[in-house]
Formats: structure tokens, C-alpha cells, sequence
């Protein structure tokens, strides 16, 4: 029986009166892969946020590894093992792939072993190694800012590998993506559950299919369903959150079996 | 990639430095011996007196330049370098001198020497503080300051405002520092007399010399991973703390050091100038610095040394001739370097320059490609039957 | 005792409702661009010569003349904004996203502002006049050409120094041809006095003090352009623009508001509260090529004390700092704590003016340790993105 990674309960988070995450409980077993998906502004990145430490929750607590999470500062949390790539990419433009790697991969993040250290050749070959799985190796001593877009979306998948966090947090990682690309960024976020606990945060219904085994829809800064893709899928709350309630009310009266929508076709739009 | 290919990088590495170093080595020999040479006392000694500012430029360029922090304070850490110096000098009191105490000290009835004043007797702790003095102030307001996060502008406008309180405190305490006048006069260093040629050409080298070992910790600080980091630090300082490091510390750090090359500088201004006072700390001198790290190239340690001695060297002949109107070329500077020269004219040089010339000579541009795809077979194929 | 707590909360808050009248033009354009403009100062600079100079167009005119400073108030606000609508149009739009870039460059443009009210004379004028003409009327026509793009580098480097080299050269024939009268500095590097109207002479007397019926007309004035700005931002059309790109610019943009326009007017108006503070300070004592200098610090710790975005964070920062720095200043701690001499004594070392911002600075320092946001944050995913 595997434990729990993370635990939050009750999360609660307050902007000027306006509930970003209400009420909300979610827990993550070791080396799961959680898919979590919903409506814009449902607080998926706010949920991000107060994991890693960039907001703190008005009540409630979040925990990882059995440890409550509001004292630490970012960098702290982040040395904790909780790892997370963007929404946008970023990666720090004026450096090449591989100084973002190494960047990434330091293991002493103190200031003065930073500076009088030079970098251990086993943390090289890391890089060298990622390089290759990220296929940025011809490019690996240009700037990043020369990089594509989808290169740069690797690019932050790779720091994300190379700092080793026993969480990763991914917000969409496939935005902006070739159909190509996405394939591949799920399939390495499949070999990367093997040893990680995941959690992504995706709009891509297709890609969601192909990575997902448990799926968590937030609506309104709750919790909205848990479950397999086609439970969730299935869920009359879920397609009346993506649908609107109007028309889910007047599907269910009017004509229950002809209206051809399902929450699928709904979400991937 | 193999590990081989690694120390080959290495070895390519040391080789350049190697080249590096003896260019460096060869620059400052034509400084110290040909130079002279060639100059006036008078040119000597503004030519000495703005490579001490270049070294001031080079604390700006760490944190400006490489870090992204613009410092609008650091005539305070220059001030404060100079008047660690210049107290020892003051203290330099002939022992049949009717007064043990620093002339100035006597106009203000002080009968005392000010409890702060006396480690200066001593010639090694004065050495510490002028550079200890403005890391130690600098570190304390920049982990006050980045604790919090305070960055960007409110950062520059903080600096900025430091300026002006050190400012005030020091033209208020006659007693302690005289005030508005400063410190001047100083007599001896030595045994040797301040003012005359010998000693300041014994100033201009030693100048030469920090100048190159500050170039030098420059150097070493940006190459490494710390370097990177600084960089990052300005690229995206957020997505730092996300990676797992702490940027206050780093940023104390180079704010400290940065401020410690300040008060070097300031320092051996004060020995070329032989006067300190409360105006180095007026805005505009601050902000001068930055704009000689901006004409020159920021985050290039070159660069911020050429800019100085381009700038200053401009701003005295300029300043000579026309003195109604250099307000509007020094202006005109920030716009011109602001809006067209934003990377300076190192990175003009760099980016632009070298097309510019081949343009001229009537070469083709050579357009830019990712080097490994050069030796790929199978891009050299396409480009061949493609025609480009 | 009772009378210097009351002397000391009067003075404090004139002194903090001059602040924030320099405050609020700053604040604005903070709020909206991210821009902190060094050239502030140097605007409400503008704003106090152009008092003088209606001032002096006024002297002829007898009883009349006493109420010049009325119409000094409409001028300075024009000069002013106008003075800043070109160094946005010219400058600043260039900028935007790069804030630190926009510190030196408005430094820059501060500079020249100086050594422009020192050596501005009639040729100066001529030849800038000449030159935009030229320069601006050449380009015009330039821009009507279809091939514009193709030829406009071209044009600009022939233009340029063309239009220049015409004003020179006007400017030389002037002063050669008219000597002295058209060379003379209109104001020169010395300080200039404006004299209050009469009526704004002397105080109201209050026991054995006096409140001088300047500062209450500065106060009054203060609480006039706050009043308006309140209006102006929360009722109006173009006020709900400004306060729409404040949140959010791009979402703004994409909801048809004109940007840009926004931008210009909004730095319009900012520089024109600076120029109608100039015209308040040019009351309280003789103005400078070097005024808008003294104030520039002061203005932007009112901006950090006072957070970003919201009006009420600059009055309050305003009232604070101009209180605090005055009842410091002034020594009345130090008379109050009277019977406790160490107290007295650190307060005594502070009771000086140049003293009192040092105590200031550090308590400010000390305040961001507890609020790095200002008084009154923004909150909200949005915020440190």
C-alpha cells in the first residue's frame, strides 16, 4: 500500500474577498500520475501556487510527506522535492540549455558552494544525458531565447528532471504543441511516473487520454469529481460545469437521448 | 557528448584564458611604462583617476549588468571608501604638531578625537574598512531590502534615497566629518608626500593593479555557476526560488561585493583627488556610474571599463569647452545609449559592428546556424541541393 | 504644550499635502506603466517658472494682477502636460516593459529640462522651433510617399542633419544680427521669486501663532486636485479606461481600449498635477533650475510607503511622511520627552531638517520589513507573476 505524498485539507484561499480555492481536500499517493483538469479560473494554478509555497492558504494546510507546508519559503519547498514547470515556459533566456540544465541539477544551492564549487562531472553527464532525451542536443550552447517554443516547453520539462523532485507539478505542458511533440511529452511523463509522483495540469482532452489514470476536476476552487477519464467524463456534474446549466437543464428536459454533446467533445474545444 | 569531448572544452577554456591574461598583462604594462611616456602629470593623473572609477563601474556591472539590480546608491559605497582612507590620511599627524587632532576638528571646538576615528590610526584596519566599511552597509540594506523581495524600480528609487540620507548625515556632523568641505589636505602616506608627482604616479600603478585584480574576481564571479546564476537571477528571479535556491543570499552577496569594489574606488579617487566629500554622494553621480556601464556594455566587464574612461574622458574635454551646455550632452548621453545603444558599445561591437564592417569591405553577411548542424551530413546534403 | 502638537499636525500636514500634490501625478503614471519618471521633479520645475512668468505678464495690470496665480494654476497644469505628452510620445512609449531603462533615460531627459530654464533665450527657442518645423514638416511629407518604409532611413539621415544645420545656422544670424537681446537667458542658473498674491500674505492667527494663509491655500488647492482625480478616475469615461489598463493592459486591448492614447493621456495628466504642484511650491519660496531635485526623493518614498494602485495608499503615505518628517524636524519629541533626557537626547540628535529624513529613511526601511507592499497592496494571483 502505497502512502500519501501530499495530503490538503480544507484549503482555503482569499483574494480581497474573492474565493480562489474554497474549502478545497485533495490527496496524491507516491509515484501516482494525477491528471487535474477544469473550467478557467476553476484555481488549478492557484492550487499550484499554494503547493510550491507562492501563496499561502488562508486556512487549511497542505501536506507533503506528512510535513505542513506553510512555514517554507519557496526555495525551501522546492529543496523539500516539489518541482514545477509553468504554464508558459520559463527558462532563463540569456543562458544555453545546458547552463539552465546545470542550473537545475545543482544539488548545493547554498551561495558559497555555488560559488567555489565547480560543477561535479556525474551532475555533466546528467546533463549530457537529458540533453539527449530532451533532443536538444545541437542546439544545448546557444541562448535560450533563440529556442522555439516547443523546445522551450522540453527545455522546462528537463530542468523539472534534472532538479530530481519526488513531486512534479506540471502546468500544461503540452500548450502550444505539435501533435508530434505531445505524443512524445506524454510518453516521457509516462516514463517519468515510474519513478515520480505527477501531478499535470492539462486542457488537452486527447493527451489527458493518453497519460491519465486518475483524473480530478476543480470547479469554482473545489473539488468537483475524482475518478477514472470515463467516469469523469460521464459525470453529469462535470458536463453541466462545461456546459453551462441552462442547456444541461434543458437537455434533461426536453429531449434526454437526441442531443448529441457529450462532456468529451465539450472539453476538447 | 562524451566525456572526452568535455575536457577537450577544458582545455579550449584554459587556452583562451591564457590569451586573456597575457592581453590583460600586456594593457597594463603599456599602462604603467609607456604611458607616462607619453602624457602629461596632469593627463597621468586624470587617466589614473578615471581608472579608479572604472572600478566602481565594475561593481555596477556585477549587479547591474549581470544581476539585473540597478543600484542608484553607489556613490555612498565609493563615499564611504573614501573617507575610510582619507581619515587615515588626517590622522598622519607630525608628533610636534601643537594639535593631535585633525585641523578641522579645532575650528568646531572638538577636543577629542571621536571614538569612531581612532582605529584609523592603524594602517591595516583602514586597508579592511574602506573595503569592509561599504560591503558591511550594503549588506545590510540589501538583505533588508531582498528579504522582502523589494526588486526592480522600488529597488533603484531605495538606493537612490540612501544617497541622499548619507548625504544629509554627513554635511550635518561638522564635528565628526567637516561637514560640507569634506576631508583634504592630506599630507603624508608613508613618508611620502600625497601631493607630489612621485607619489601619485606610485597611485596611478597601484590603481593598474587593483583595477586588474578586480577585473580578475569580475571574471572568476561570472564565469562559473554563480555567474549563471546571477544571470538567471535577472532573467527570471521567481523561476529561481522554483529551482530550489534562496536568490537573497546571492544578492546580499554581489550587492556586497559590488559595494566593496565602490569604496576601493573611491578610495583611490581620493588618493588621485585628494579631497573627499559629502557631493560624491549627490543623485547624479550614482546614476553617472550606471550610464558608464551602459555607454561601455552591460553585463560585459570590458565594456564597463571602456565606458568609464570613454565618458570621463568626453565629460572633461566637453565639460572644458563647453561648460554652459554639458548638461544637454550629458542628457542627451542617457537618451541616445537608452534608446539606440542599448547594449552598449561592446555589444554593438558584438552584435553588429563586425557585419557592419564586413558589409563595408563588401563581404557577404554570413547568416548564423547551429554550429553541429554545420558538421551534420545530412543538413550539408539539403543545403547543397536546396542552393543556399 | 498644546499649541506645538497643533503647530506641529498643521505644518506636518502641509508639508505632507505638498508631497502628495507631487505625489499623485507620479503615483498615477506608476500605478498605470510601471514607469518611475525622474524627469517629475523637473516637470514641477516647469510648473513653478510658468507662475513666474504669468505672474510677471500680470504685473502691469494693478488690482487685476492679484490674481494671477489662477491663472498660473491653468498654465503650469498646460505646460506641464504638455512638456509631458512629448517626452511620452518622444521617449517613454519606447520604453515600456523596461522600467529600469526608463529610469535613465527620464534621468537624461531631467537633465536637459535643467540646462534648458538656465540658458533658454530667444535663439534657443528659434532654432528648436526651426528645427521641428523642418525636421517634423519634412517628415510629414516623407510619410505621405507610398515607397514610406523603403526611403524612411534614408529620409531620416538626410532630414536630420539638414534641419539642424538650418537651425544653427538661424541661431548664429540671430545672434549676430540682434546681440544681446535675443542672446540674454530669459531666466538664467539664478532662483527666481514669485510673491504670493496679497491676499495670500499673512496668516490666520490662532492664540499667539500664526497659520499662514499660503500653506492653507496649498492645502485647500491639495484636497481641490485630489477631489478632482477621485472624480476624474471613478466617473468618467476615460477614468475607467486609465483604471481598466492599470489591472490588466492586455485584457484592456483586447477589449478595444486604446492603449496607447491612454498611456499618453494619463502621463499627460500626471504631468500636469506636477506642474500645478510646482505652481503651490513656487508660493513658499524662491524657484530653481535645481527645485524639482528636492522634492524627486521625498515624491517616490511617498510612492513606496504607498503602495501601488490605489489613491487612498498616496494620501495616507503623503500625511505620514510629511507629519513624521516635520514633527521630527521640528524637535517637538524631543520637548515632549522632556523629562526622560535619554530620550530627549536621541530625539534632539534628530531635530534637525536634514536629520529628520534620515529618521524617516530608516523608518521607512523598517515599515517595508512589515508591509513590502506599501500601506495598502494589491492582492491576487496577478501580482509578482
Amino acid at each position: 500500500m502505497s502512502e500519501k505524498i501530499l495530503e490538503i485539507e480544507n484549503l482555503t484561499v482569499n483574494f480581497d474577498g474573492f474565493r480562489a480555492l474554497n474549502n478545497l481536500g485533495f490527496s496524491l499517493d507516491t509515484g501516482e500520475l494525477r491528471v487535474i483538469i477544469g473550467p478557467n479560473g476553476a484555481g488549478k494554478t492557484t492550487f499550484l501556487d499554494i503547493i510550491t509555497g507562492k501563496t499561502k492558504p488562508t486556512e487549511g494546510q497542505v501536506r507533503f510527506k506528512g510535513r505542513n507546508l506553510r512555514p517554507y519559503a519557496e526555495y525551501q519547498i522546492a529543496e523539500m522535492g516539489i518541482g514545477r514547470k509553468f504554464q508558459t515556459p520559463r527558462v532563463y533566456l540569456n543562458l544555453s540549455p545546458r547552463e539552465n540544465l546545470e542550473l537545475a541539477c545543482n544539488r548545493v544551492k547554498g551561495v558559497f558552494s555555488t560559488l567555489f564549487k565547480r560543477t561535479p562531472s556525474p551532475e555533466k553527464r546528467t546533463v549530457s544525458g537529458l540533453l539527449e532525451t530532451i533532443g536538444l542536443v545541437p542546439k544545448a550552447d546557444m541562448k535560450a531565447n533563440l529556442l522555439s517554443h516547443g523546445e522551450k516547453q522540453w527545455l522546462e520539462i528537463g530542468m523539472l528532471v534534472a532538479q530530481s523532485p519526488d513531486l512534479l507539478l506540471v502546468d500544461e505542458p503540452v500548450a502550444g504543441l505539435t501533435d508530434e511533440e505531445t505524443e512524445r511529452t506524454g510518453e516521457l511523463l509516462i516514463s517519468l511516473a515510474q519513478s515520480h509522483s505527477i501531478i499535470v495540469i492539462e486542457h488537452d482532452m486527447e493527451f489527458v487520454r493518453q497519460i491519465a489514470r486518475q483524473v480530478t476536476v476543480l470547479h469554482q476552487g473545489s473539488v468537483l469529481c475524482e475518478g477514472t477519464i470515463d467516469e469523469v467524463q460521464n459525470d453529469p456534474k462535470v458536463i453541466e460545469v462545461y456546459l453551462g446549466k441552462e442547456e444541461v437543464q434543458h437537455e434533461d428536459d426536453m429531449r434526454p437521448m437526441s442531443y448529441p454533446v457529450s462532456a468529451e467533445d465539450a472539453i476538447v474545444t | 557528448m562524451t566525456t572526452a569531448q568535455i575536457e577537450r572544452g577544458g582545455v579550449g577554456i584554459s587556452r583562451k584564458l591564457m590569451v586573456e591574461a597575457a592581453i590583460v598583462l600586456g594593457i597594463m604594462l603599456f599602462l604603467i611604462f609607456v604611458l607616462p611616456l607619453l602624457m602629461s602629470d596632469f593627463r597621468l593623473n586624470l587617466t589614473g583617476r578615471f581608472l579608479a572609477l572604472s572600478i566602481a563601474a565594475l561593481g555596477i556591472d556585477l549587479i547591474w549588468g549581470f544581476t539585473g539590480m540597478l543600484s542608484l546608491g553607489h556613490g555612498v559605497f565609493f563615499t564611504l571608501g573614501g573617507y575610510a582612507l582619507a581619515m587615515y590620511l588626517k590622522l598622519q599627524i607630525p608628533a610636534n604638531a601643537s594639535s593631535q587632532l585633525p585641523e578641522f576638528m579645532g575650528l568646531y571646538g572638538v577636543t577629542e578625537l571621536p571614538w569612531f576615528w581612532k582605529p584609523f590610526y592603524s594602517f591595516p584596519i583602514t586597508a579592511l574598512m574602506v573595503v569592509l566599511l561599504p560591503a558591511i552597509v550594503a549588506a545590510i540594506l540589501g538583505y533588508l531590502i531582498f528579504r522582502n523581495r523589494i526588486r526592480g524600480v522600488y529597488f533603484s528609487i531605495l538606493t537612490q534615497a540612501t544617497t541622499i540620507i548619507f548625504f544629509n548625515f554627513f554635511n550635518g556632523q561638522q564635528k565628526l566629518f567637516n561637514g560640507t568641505n569634506g576631508l583634504t589636505d592630506f599630507k603624508t602616506l608613508f613618508g611620502l608626500e600625497v601631493s607630489k608627482p612621485g607619489a601619485q604616479y606610485v597611485f596611478y600603478v597601484l590603481t593598474i593593479l587593483f583595477l586588474a585584480a578586480t577585473y580578475a574576481l569580475s571574471r572568476w564571479l561570472t564565469s562559473g555557476r554563480f555567474g549563471r546564476l546571477l544571470v538567471a537571477i535577472r532573467d527570471d528571479e521567481p523561476r529561481v526560488r522554483f529551482t530550489g535556491y534562496n536568490p537573497t543570499g546571492f544578492k546580499v552577496l554581489v550587492f556586497a561585493i559590488s559595494a566593496a569594489f565602490a569604496g576601493l574606488a573611491g578610495a583611490l579617487f581620493t588618493l588621485q583627488t585628494g579631497i573627499i566629500s559629502p557631493n560624491s554622494m549627490n543623485i547624479a553621480f550614482s546614476i553617472e556610474m550606471v550610464i558608464w556601464v551602459a555607454v561601455g556594455g552591460r553585463a560585459t566587464l570590458v565594456g564597463a571599463i571602456l565606458g568609464t574612461l570613454v565618458v570621463n574622458f568626453a565629460k572633461s574635454n566637453l565639460s572644458e569647452k563647453f561648460p554652459d551646455i554639458w548638461l544637454f550632452f550629458q542628457g542627451a548621453l542617457f537618451l541616445l545609449v537608452v534608446l539606440f545603444l542599448p547594449n552598449g558599445i561592446v555589444g554593438w561591437l558584438r552584435d553588429r559592428g563586425l557585419d557592419t564592417f564586413q558589409n563595408l569591405t563588401g563581404k557577404r553577411k554570413r547568416s548564423m546556424t547551429y554550429p553541429s548542424l554545420e558538421e551534420d551530413p545530412e543538413v550539408d546534403y539539403e543545403r547543397k541541393n536546396t542552393g543556399d | 504644550m498644546l499649541p506645538s502638537i497643533l503647530d506641529g499636525i498643521f505644518n506636518g500636514l502641509s508639508i505632507g499635502s505638498i508631497l502628495l500634490m507631487a505625489a499623485l501625478g507620479l503615483a498615477i503614471v506608476f500605478g498605470l506603466m510601471g514607469v518611475i519618471n525622474m524627469a517629475h521633479g523637473e516637470l514641477m520645475m516647469l510648473g513653478a517658472y510658468t507662475t513666474y512668468v504669468v505672474q510677471n505678464l500680470f504685473k502691469p495690470l494693478g488690482i487685476f494682477s492679484q490674481t494671477y496665480i489662477f491663472f498660473a494654476l491653468i498654465m503650469a497644469f498646460i505646460v506641464a502636460a504638455l512638456a509631458g505628452l512629448i517626452l511620452e510620445r518622444g521617449v517613454i512609449r519606447y520604453l515600456y516593459g523596461r522600467p529600469l531603462e526608463t529610469l535613465l533615460a527620464t534621468w537624461g531627459v531631467s537633465l536637459m529640462l535643467q540646462q534648458f530654464v538656465r540658458s533658454v533665450n530667444w535663439v534657443l527657442i528659434a532654432g528648436l522651433a526651426i528645427f521641428c518645423l523642418l525636421y517634423f514638416g519634412g517628415m510629414w511629407f516623407v510619410k505621405k510617399r507610398p515607397d514610406f518604409d523603403v526611403i524612411r532611413q534614408k529620409a531620416i539621415a538626410l532630414l536630420l542633419p539638414l534641419s539642424a544645420a538650418v537651425a544653427v545656422a538661424v541661431g548664429v544670424f540671430l545672434s549676430q544680427t540682434f546681440k544681446s537681446a535675443v542672446t540674454q537667458p530669459w531666466f538664467g542658473a539664478q532662483n527666481v521669486d514669485v510673491t504670493a498674491p496679497k491676499w495670500l500674505q499673512g496668516g490666520l492667527p490662532i492664540g499667539n501663532y500664526q497659520l499662514p494663509y499660503t500653506r492653507m491655500f496649498i492645502m485647500v488647492l491639495t484636497a481641490l486636485c485630489v477631489a478632482g482625480i477621485y472624480f476624474f478616475l471613478n466617473k468618467t469615461a476615460w477614468g475607467l479606461r486609465i483604471r481598466s489598463v492599470t489591472q490588466n493592459r492586455n485584457m484592456s486591448a483586447c477589449l478595444g481600449i486604446p492603449t496607447n492614447k491612454v498611456d499618453a493621456l494619463t502621463f499627460a495628466l500626471g504631468s500636469g498635477l506636477a506642474g500645478i504642484a510646482g505652481c503651490a511650491v513656487s508660493l513658499l519660496g524662491s524657484v530653481g533650475p535645481n527645485t524639482g531635485q528636492n522634492y524627486i526623493v521625498n515624491t517616490f518614498m511617498v510612492v513606496v510607503v504607498g503602495g501601488v494602485g490605489k489613491l487612498v495608499g498616496t494620501i495616507a503615505g503623503a500625511m505620514v511622511i510629511g507629519l513624521i518628517d516635520y514633527i521630527l524636524g521640528a524637535g517637538i519629541l524631543a520637548l515632549l520627552f522632556a523629562q526622560i533626557p535619554p530620550v530627549a537626547e536621541f530625539f534632539t540628535f534628530f531635530a534637525t531638517t536634514s536629520m529628520a529624513k534620515v529618521m524617516v529613511f530608516l523608518l521607512i526601511v523598517i515599515f517595508l520589513q512589515y508591509k513590502p507592499a506599501g500601506l495598502f497592496p494589491q492582492k491576487g494571483r496577478t501580482v509578482d507573476a
